[in-house]
C-alpha cells in the first residue's frame, strides 16, 4: 500500500504536466527570442537539441522510468528560481518547520480531541459537555486557515500578543540557544492554535461514537455486575476498544491534515513547505512544486505505514492473526 | 440543496400525520436543531448574495470603481480595497461564485461518484478489488497537493467555472467509496433479489429498486461533496491559483494577504470574506449532520 501510494502519487506528478498542451522549452526560447532578436526560424533546432539535452526526445516510457528512479533517489532536479540551489536542499531546510508543526500540532488535538469524545460519551448528562462538545464539533468544520485568519487578527494584529507572521524573528539568526526556542514557541502558537482547535472536533465526534457503542455491548454490562469500580471500567473497557477506530481515523485523516497544514503555513508565513510551494507557485518553479507535492505525499504515505505498525501493540487479536500467518 | 431538504421532510411526515407540511417540518427542525440551524445559515447567506445582486451595483466589483484603500462608510457600506473594488459587491458576487463552484464540483463528483460505486459494488468481483483499491491509492494521496498541480499547469486564463472542473477531478473519490460500501449493503437485500428473479435487468435494477433506496444518501453525500469542493477551491484560490479577474472569497482572501492588511489594519478586507466562509461551512456541516440523522434514525438516540 506504501508504495503503491507512492507509485501513485510520482506518476500522476508526472504526467499531469505533460498532459498539458504546452512545451516549455519551445515557449521560454520564443520569449528569449522575441527579446534578444534571434533568427525565429532557429527556434525549431534549438528547441530539438535542448529537448535531446533533457532527454525529452526519448519514448514517454523511458522518461518515465529514469523519472522513477530519480524519484527513488529523492532527486527532484534544480530549482529553477534560485537556480543553482538543488530542489532536495530547498526541502531539507523547510521539511523540519513543517513536520515540527504537524506533528506536535497532530498529537496534541489526538489527545484531547480523544479525551473530550471519551468525556462527553462516558458522561452524557454533565451541563459543561453538553455546551461544549457541539461547540468544538463546529470548530472541526471550520478550515484550520480561515481559524487562522482569525486568529491572527484578534490576537496578532488586534491585541499584539504574538507576531503576526513567520516561524521566528526576522533579525535572530537561527541558532541553538533558550532564546532562539523561546521564540520559535512564541510564534509557533498561534498556527498550532488554530490547528488544533479546528481539528479537535474531528477526534472527539469519533471517540464519543465509540464510547456510546461500546457502552451498549454485553461485556460492559457483565463488567459492570461484576461491580468493577466506574473508574477502571472507562479506562481498560470502553477506553481500550474505542481506541482502536481512532487510530485507524488518524491514519485516514493524515491527508487532510497535510492539507490544512499547508494553508495554515501559508496564512501564517511559517517557513515549511507550505510557504515554499506557495513561494514556488507565484514564480512557475515546477521542480520545486512537484518536490513538494511528491514529499508531503511521501509523508503521508509513511505515517500510514508507522500507524499500521503500531496498530498490533494496540489490538492483540491483530498481533495473533499476524502470528498464525 | 437547502430547499431540497424541507420538501424531503414533508413527504415523510405527511405519510405518517395528517399534519399541514409546514408544521411538520417545523416540528421535525424542532428535533433536529443542527439542519434547522444549517438551512437558516445556508438560507442567510443565499438571500445575502441574491438580494444583494438587486440592490447593488455588482459591476464595481473590478478595481478602480472606488476610491482605494477605504474604510466603510456611508456610500461604501464594507469599504475597499487599495486596487479599488467595491468589497459589498466582492462579497455578493463571491459568495455566489464560490457556492456556484461547489454545486458545479459536487455535482460531477456525486454523479461520476456514485456511478463508479455502483458499477463496482453492483458488479463486484475482480473489477470491484481493482477500482476500490484504486480509490482507496487516491484517497490517501492529499487532494490539494494534486490540484496545486493542475492548477498551476493549467494557471493562466482559469475562470472559474475551469476551477470548478479542476476541483471535480477528486471530488468523486469519496462518494464512489461511500456508494460502494452502501451497495454492497442493499445488493443482497430481499427486494433487490427479488427484482433479479423477476428478470430485471442491471440499469433497471440499479436505477428502480437500488437508487431510490440510496435518495436520502446521496443527498446528504452530496452536501458533503460541495463542502469539499468549496474548501478544496478556497484552498487553491488562496494560494493564487485561482481565476485572477474574478472577485470569489478565496481570491479576495489571496489579495488580503498579498497587500499585507493585517498590518495595514484593514478589517473590513479581512473580516467580511473569512465570516461568510466560515458560515457556509458551518451551515454545510450542520446540514450535512442533520441530513445524516435523518437518513439514519439511529444516530438520534444514540447521541
Amino acid at each position: 500500500m506504501l508504495l503503491a501510494v507512492v507509485w501513485a502519487a510520482g506518476t500522476l506528478n508526472f504526467f499531469i504536466p505533460r498532459l498539458a498542451p504546452k512545451n516549455p522549452i519551445a515557449e521560454k526560447l520564443t520569449q528569449m527570442a522575441g527579446t534578444s532578436g534571434v533568427d525565429p526560424t532557429k527556434i525549431q533546432e534549438m528547441s530539438d537539441a535542448f529537448n535531446a539535452k533533457f532527454g525529452l526526445d526519448r519514448p514517454l516510457w523511458q522518461q518515465y522510468l529514469s523519472y522513477l528512479g530519480d524519484m527513488a533517489q529523492l532527486d527532484f532536479g534544480y530549482s529553477i528560481t534560485k537556480y543553482p540551489v538543488q530542489v532536495a536542499d530547498l526541502i531539507a531546510a523547510a521539511l523540519p518547520w513543517t513536520l515540527g508543526l504537524m506533528i506536535s500540532t497532530t498529537l496534541i488535538a489526538f489527545v484531547l480531541g480523544t479525551l473530550l469524545g471519551a468525556a462527553a460519551g462516558w458522561k452524557r448528562n454533565s451541563r459543561t459537555l453538553q455546551i461544549l462538545s457541539p461547540l468544538i464539533m463546529v470548530f472541526s468544520a471550520i478550515p484550520f486557515y480561515l481559524l487562522g485568519l482569525v486568529l491572527i487578527y484578534f490576537l496578532a494584529a488586534k491585541a499584539g500578543w504574538f507576531p503576526i507572521s513567520g516561524g521566528h524573528g526576522i533579525v535572530s539568526i537561527p541558532e541553538w540557544s533558550w532564546e532562539f526556542a523561546r521564540e520559535i514557541l512564541h510564534h509557533a502558537v498561534l498556527p498550532s492554535l488554530s490547528i488544533i482547535l479546528a481539528s479537535i472536533g474531528i477526534w472527539a465526534i469519533g471517540m464519543r461514537g465509540m464510547i456510546v457503542n461500546v457502552q451498549g455491548e454485553d461485556y460492559m454490562t457483565f463488567a459492570e455486575a461484576k461491580g468493577l469500580k466506574p473508574w477502571r471500567l472507562f479506562l481498560r473497557y470502553s477506553m481500550r476498544n474505542a481506541l482502536l477506530p481512532q487510530a485507524t481515523a488518524l491514519a485516514l485523516y493524515l491527508g487532510h491534515i497535510v492539507n490544512g497544514a499547508v494553508l495554515v503555513e501559508i496564512v501564517f508565513s511559517y517557513p515549511g513547505l507550505g510557504s515554499l510551494l506557495l513561494d514556488s507557485i507565484k514564480l512557475f518553479d515546477f521542480p520545486t512544486i512537484y518536490g513538494i507535492v511528491f514529499i508531503l505525499t511521501l509523508t503521508v504515505a509513511i505515517s500510514m505505514l508507522a500507524i499500521d505498525l503500531i496498530y498490533p501493540l494496540l489490538d492483540p487479536r491483530v498481533r495473533v492473526k499476524g502470528l498464525n500467518g | 440543496m437547502a430547499d431540497a431538504a424541507p420538501v424531503m421532510l414533508a413527504s415523510t411526515e405527511a405519510m405518517q400525520g395528517k399534519m399541514p407540511w409546514l408544521i411538520a417540518a417545523l416540528r421535525y427542525v424542532h428535533r433536529n436543531p443542527s439542519l434547522g440551524i444549517g438551512i437558516v445559515l445556508l438560507l442567510a447567506l443565499a438571500l445575502f448574495s441574491g438580494l444583494g445582486r438587486l440592490l447593488v451595483d455588482v459591476s464595481t466589483a473590478v478595481p478602480l470603481s472606488a476610491p482605494p484603500g477605504a474604510a466603510p462608510g456611508p456610500g461604501l457600506l464594507f469599504g475597499s480595497d487599495p486596487q479599488g473594488r467595491n468589497l459589498l459587491s466582492v462579497m455578493i458576487l463571491g459568495t455566489w461564485l464560490t457556492i456556484r463552484t461547489g454545486l458545479i464540483a459536487g455535482a460531477i463528483g456525486i454523479v461520476f461518484g456514485s456511478a463508479l460505486g455502483l458499477i463496482s459494488g453492483y458488479i463486484g468481483g475482480r473489477t470491484d478489488s481493482v477500482i476500490t483499491w484504486m480509490i482507496d491509492v487516491l484517497l490517501t494521496v492529499p487532494a490539494i497537493l494534486f490540484l496545486v498541480m493542475i492548477a498551476a499547469v493549467v494557471q493562466t486564463g482559469l475562470s472559474s467555472t475551469g476551477m470548478a472542473l479542476v476541483v471535480a477531478a477528486l471530488a468523486w473519490r469519496k462518494p464512489a467509496r461511500a456508494v460502494r460500501s452502501q451497495m454492497l449493503v442493499l445488493r443482497s437485500t430481499g427486494y433487490v433479489e427479488m427484482a433479479k428473479l423477476s428478470g430485471g435487468g442491471p440499469l433497471r435494477i440499479v436505477f428502480l429498486e437500488i437508487v431510490p433506496n440510496l435518495m436520502s444518501f446521496l443527498v446528504s453525500s452530496f452536501v458533503a461533496a460541495v463542502s469539499a469542493a468549496i474548501l478544496a477551491c478556497v484552498g487553491l484560490e488562496a494560494m493564487g491559483l485561482g481565476p485572477q479577474n474574478e472577485p470569489t472569497l478565496g481570491m479576495t482572501i489571496f489579495w488580503m494577504m498579498e497587500f499585507s492588511a493585517f498590518l495595514q489594519n484593514m478589517w473590513w478586507w479581512i473580516l467580511p470574506p473569512v465570516t461568510i466562509l466560515i458560515i457556509l461551512f458551518v451551515g454545510l456541516y450542520l446540514v450535512n449532520a442533520g441530513l445524516e440523522e435523518l437518513s439514519n434514525p439511529r444516530l438520534r438516540q444514540r447521541a
